[in-house]
């Protein structure tokens, strides 16, 4: 069986998710998604403090598809093959909210990202707050406006370690998965 | 200078920028894909108010949700807004959050750490 990033998401219970999305991630899908989340989170009652964190976790990894995700490997079955991802949003038997991002990036990127989350997860929340805060103040900002605070602002408001898996697709391309979560009340 | 009045969408704040009042304000929800197309207009608003500012300036912050490309662009707003402080003009930040919103309780303090202006958070119970 050829690989597709479902493979990556086989471990998770996806048939009851709130989200599931396979495809291009553009501007449109992001409204899409956030506006269903944010339906539904509210038509659950959901604690004011989990809906907010879920949201802005939410956008952040919307986002990271959006403006991170390199393009599909050569041959691999994709409508278009620019900002492709799948997203699966789900909570837990134990009440907390997984995000959980796929996408192909360029195996050159995998190290310098490995290290960056590594990093990010072995720092305590204090410094993770000066991480942050130090990007904000110092780091130029590009041209979108990116600036390299996404996955720091995921850990700062979930306050718990990413999780990640990188998979070698081929010489050039891995797969990459990523998983937020924010505990519930 | 006229002011600067930009309609709030689903992903970008309303924003209004009185010259004539010395009120800003920046309200509801900043998440666009791309925030520096965003603000540039709004930060080359503000290099024409730095050139004669008002003796004061109140900006309050009403936000309710920011994405982090959002909070570059706010924080070029906030050094607008100490370079006219440090010109001897009064500028006063409001930075509201609703009372369960810790996260956006920090993001404001860590704007206020960073920039020289006096800063008030505002809790706002429902």
């Amino acid at each position: 069986m050829s690989f597709d990033l479902e493979n990556l998401v086989s471990d998770l219970d996806t048939r009851g998710a709130m989200v599931y999305f396979k495809g291009n991630v553009d501007s449109e899908v992001i409204n899409q998604v956030l506006d269903s989340v944010e339906g539904n989170l509210l038509t659950n009652h959901e604690h004011p403090r989990v809906r907010k964190k879920v949201y802005n976790v939410l956008v952040e990894s919307l986002q990271n598809l959006y403006h991170h995700a390199d393009r599909v490997p050569a041959g691999y079955r994709a409508a278009r093959p620019d900002r492709y991802g799948l997203v699966v949003l789900e909570k837990t038997p134990g009440g907390s909210y997984r995000i959980t991002t796929c996408n192909f990036v360029s195996t050159a990127r995998v190290k310098e990202l490995e290290q960056k989350i590594t990093k990010i997860n072995n720092s305590t929340a204090l410094e993770i707050k000066e991480l942050y805060k130090d990007i904000l103040n110092h780091q130029e900002i590009t041209e979108k406006g990116l600036g390299g605070l996404g996955l720091i602002d995921m850990a700062r408001k979930t306050s718990n370690r990413l999780e990640f898996v990188f998979k070698k697709y081929d010489e050039r391309n891995s797969a990459f998965r990523l998983s937020a979560i924010i505990s519930g009340v | 200078m006229e002011p600067i009045i930009i309609d709030g969408t689903p992903k970008t704040p309303t924003i209004r920028f009185d010259s004539r009042e010395g009120i800003f304000e920046i309200k509801g929800r900043s998440i666009p894909e791309n925030s520096v197309e965003f603000y540039k207009p709004l930060n080359e608003w503000l290099d024409g108010y730095m050139q004669g500012p008002l003796d004061k300036t109140v900006v309050n912050i009403r936000l309710e949700y920011f994405n982090t490309s959002s909070s570059k662009c706010i924080l070029d707003v906030f050094k607008r807004l100490e370079a006219i402080h440090r010109s001897k003009h009064d500028v006063e930040i409001n930075w509201f959050y609703e009372e369960d919103d810790e996260d956006m309780l920090e993001a404001g303090e860590d704007y206020d750490s960073i920039i020289k202006v006096p800063f008030k958070m505002v809790e706002i119970v429902e």
